[in-house]
């Protein structure tokens, strides 16, 4: 017969590869949110999310900006007391929004993500306008200001690439990601 | 004279320009020579590891693989490439049905990764290979008095990679002092900077990008000195944003450690890049003689 899985056991298994104990563990000490830095920004912090996974709030979960309001930088992985590694789990969530296309409810981040992925198929490298024109106007009319302006001067300083570079090899690059995901057409 | 291989990582070849300039300087100067990966691709960032994990490391293997044909540990000067290519290979090595299924993709390129070299950050190269002992023979213009912040960011120092301290490290205060420059107490040192948000939530960005310029600026610091070109850019190119948005007015110049570096080792500063700032470091130089 079939099982299910429930959501916490579903965020548990994405703790793939990663050396690290599972969202069970969790003592809710809060320690993650007193590290994160972007926590400020967060609908839910770091610890609060991991008692919704748990209570299977699934809905609330996958609505929330936290994960990707994360910046991927550790601090609540190296500290968790548990050996709980609360970044990889942001990536997880990140990718089972994906997977799950919830990812419309939530601002930018999956959009860059996905963006930045054709970019590197294509390419093999990255091309820093490429991923940030998109969203010059998404910061407001100084905000916008203020990139043209920061864009001027890293032109006039020539550190504005103009054109992507592609590597030589990039068809079997190409060939290569196709191998592990079929994006970006047949290769 | 000791040979790595050479990952530059994609914002190197211009956003960058004056780390890729100021790191092959310094490199040779101290009798390092980096080779540069022909074919290069980009590491995956964070954006790969969003969509799938097992495409991010295949990525990474790729670069590995190509090193491995060298026969050379792998060198980049990026904490971002740096924790993407470290723990891939940890990754790989550890599990060998991911390592046979990333092959399988990468026999289309005609590579194979076995997990034979290592992947080192350039700062950990010159610490450590070189050597503090060795660097201090080999300055000519200590920076004497300059006051620097020593900016570690987040990737160089976790996840852990061994058993180094991420807690306390000291690397980057230990070169600032070899060099003659004054490492300034700086408590966010190790804080992130924001950097991967800046596009995709630019408000949390700068409040993370304020917190360290404000902390720096805190203790005296007349520059802060970076390990990596997302840092760098972050905290530098955006400082404008940041004023704007919480109404200071700092005007810190960020250099990459490899400038001061070079500075310090007699480099003329327009071959390790100085100039191409958006903040000009010109003023805070001249008292040290740079």
């Amino acid at each position: 017969m079939a099982r299910t899985l429930t959501f916490e056991q579903e965020i548990a298994n994405l703790f793939y590869a990663m050396d690290s104990n599972p969202v069970q563990a969790c003592i809710q000490c809060g320690i993650c949110s007193g590290t994160c830095p972007a926590v400020a920004f967060m609908q839910h912090s770091p610890r609060a999310i991991i008692a919704m996974i748990r209570a299977g709030q699934k809905k609330a979960v996958l609505a929330s900006n936290t994960y990707w309001a994360c910046a991927s930088c550790y601090a609540c992985s190296v500290k968790c007391p548990q050996g709980i590694d609360v970044a990889a789990m942001m990536y997880g969530l990140k990718r089972y929004s994906l997977w799950r296309n919830h990812y419309r409810t939530v601002p930018l981040g999956a959009d860059f993500s996905r963006r930045f992925v054709r970019l590197i198929t294509k390419y093999g490298r990255s091309y820093e306008p490429g991923l940030a024109a998109p969203y010059v106007l998404r910061h407001g009319f100084r905000g916008l200001l203020d990139e043209i302006r920061t864009a001027l001067g890293l032109l006039r300083k020539g550190r504005l690439p103009l054109l992507p570079h592609r590597i030589k090899r990039a068809e079997s690059l190409r060939r290569v990601i196709w191998q592990i995901l079929p994006v970006g057409g047949r290769a | 004279m000791k040979a790595y291989s050479y990952f530059p990582g994609c914002s190197l070849e211009r956003m960058a320009a004056s780390y890729r300039l100021s790191a092959a300087e310094t490199a040779r100067a101290l009798g390092v020579e980096l080779r540069e990966l022909e074919d290069w691709n980009c590491c995956g960032a964070t954006a790969y590891f969003h969509i799938d994990e097992l495409l991010a490391a295949t990525l990474c293997a790729r670069n590995l693989a190509m090193a491995e044909q060298e026969g050379l540990d792998l060198v980049t000067p990026c904490s971002g490439c740096f924790k993407n290519m470290y723990f891939t290979r940890a990754h790989l090595r550890e599990d060998p049905d991911l390592a046979e299924h990333v092959n399988t993709a990468l026999a289309e390129d005609g590579l194979q990764f076995r997990g034979t070299v290592q992947v080192r950050h350039l700062i950990e190269v010159l610490v450590q290979d070189v050597g503090l002992p060795e660097i201090k023979k080999r300055v000519t213009h200590p920076l004497r008095g300059l006051r620097v912040a020593p900016y570690y960011g987040c990737q160089i120092l976790r996840p852990r990679k061994g058993r180094e301290d991420d807690e306390q490290p000291r690397f980057f205060e230990d070169l600032l002092t070899t060099i003659g420059a004054s490492p300034v107490d700086f408590p966010l040192r190790d804080r992130c900077c924001g950097g991967s948000l800046i596009v995709t939530h630019r408000q949390a960005a700068l409040s993370m990008a304020y917190a360290l310029l404000q902390d720096a600026i805190d203790h005296e610091a007349e520059v802060i000195a970076t390990v990596c070109p997302l840092c760098q850019v972050n905290l530098e190119c955006y400082q404008r944003h940041v004023n704007r948005t919480f109404g200071t007015n700092f005007g810190l110049p960020v250099l990459y450690f490899t400038q001061l570096l070079g500075l310090a080792l007699g480099i003329p500063s327009q071959r390790l890049g100085i100039g191409k700032e958006l903040i000009s470091p010109a003023p805070v130089l001249a008292r040290v003689g740079g």
